[in-house]
């Protein structure tokens, strides 16, 4: 499923909530380097349409794609700029 | 052609070197225009004016995201939202049990002695249980992300707090000028 990018990062936040996973993305995001990409694995259901909202409304992100995997949701989103 | 008007035909036809003067002059307005438009830096504006746990939450978790979105934020605090920038009555911010419909207990009972205690532990007990983050928490990560905390200058003498009272990197000397400047340059304005 990852096989189309190498993941640089892993974020883990499970258990936070709105606005964590959205915040936090964005501090994870601001210490990569163009091109390198994020996992972000996080347990609120809220993330799947706040991480999609965030990536398309902020520029130099890229989100490639979002898992959904039992309790766990998985984003992964790449530094474009 | 009369001699007394010399100037007739330049009324109705601007000379070449008025016409470069005027486009040149319509150029820099337009340059000015183009850079207002363009300026990525969005802004968005929030007044927080309520102290309760409830109403300490949305301006916090608005600014957090918007400077994740890449806003340029700033909160301007009055009144009870005072309370939110305090460093230790943020800790110990207080659910009202009474004017709320949703509240599980009617307002008679809710006004009872030690009823907003109750149902402050309830909903603090709520918060740490979910997982959300807290008050302190929202405030240093917006702090960290950038977002400018500002507290209103009359409403700290009002009500007697001091400026060493505040959490490390909020603004203070400011006041409603310095919020409708902010407005009015600002993408989103909030009340809350």
């Amino acid at each position: 499923m990852s096989s189309q990018f190498d993941i640089t990062e892993t974020l883990d936040v499970k258990g936070a909530s709105c606005p964590m996973p959205v915040v936090k993305t964005k501090s994870a995001i601001d210490e990569l380097a163009e091109g390198e990409v994020l996992e972000v694995v996080a347990t609120d259901s809220g993330s799947m349409s706040d991480i999609e909202g965030w990536a398309d409304s902020t520029g130099g992100v890229e989100l490639l794609d979002q898992v959904e995997d039992g309790d766990v949701f998985k984003h992964y989103v790449r530094k474009t700029e | 052609m009369s001699t007394d008007t010399p100037d007739a035909s330049t009324d109705e036809t601007p000379s070449r070197a008025e016409l470069a003067a005027r486009v040149e002059e319509l150029e820099e307005e337009l340059a000015d225009v183009s850079a207002e438009v363009g300026d990525d830096n969005k802004k968005m504006s929030i007044i927080s004016t309520k102290g309760t746990l409830d109403m300490a939450y949305p301006p916090l978790i608005l600014a957090s995201t918007a400077a994740a979105f890449g806003y340029e934020v700033t909160v301007f605090h009055t009144f009870w939202g005072l309370d939110i920038l305090h460093e230790e009555r943020s800790k110990d911010l207080k659910l009202s049990s009474v004017g709320n419909p949703n509240m599980p207990v009617p307002n008679v009972v809710g006004a009872l002695p030690g009823m907003d205690r109750m149902t402050t532990k309830m909903m603090e007990k709520k918060i740490e249980d979910n997982e959300t983050a807290s008050i302190e928490e929202l405030i240093e990560t917006s702090l960290d992300m950038g977002v400018e905390f500002q507290a209103c200058q009359m409403t700290i003498e009002l009500m007697d707090y001091d400026e060493d009272n505040f959490y490390d990197g909020v603004t203070t000397g400011v006041g409603a000028a310095t919020a409708i400047q902010d407005m009015a340059e600002a993408d989103i304005q909030l009340l809350v």
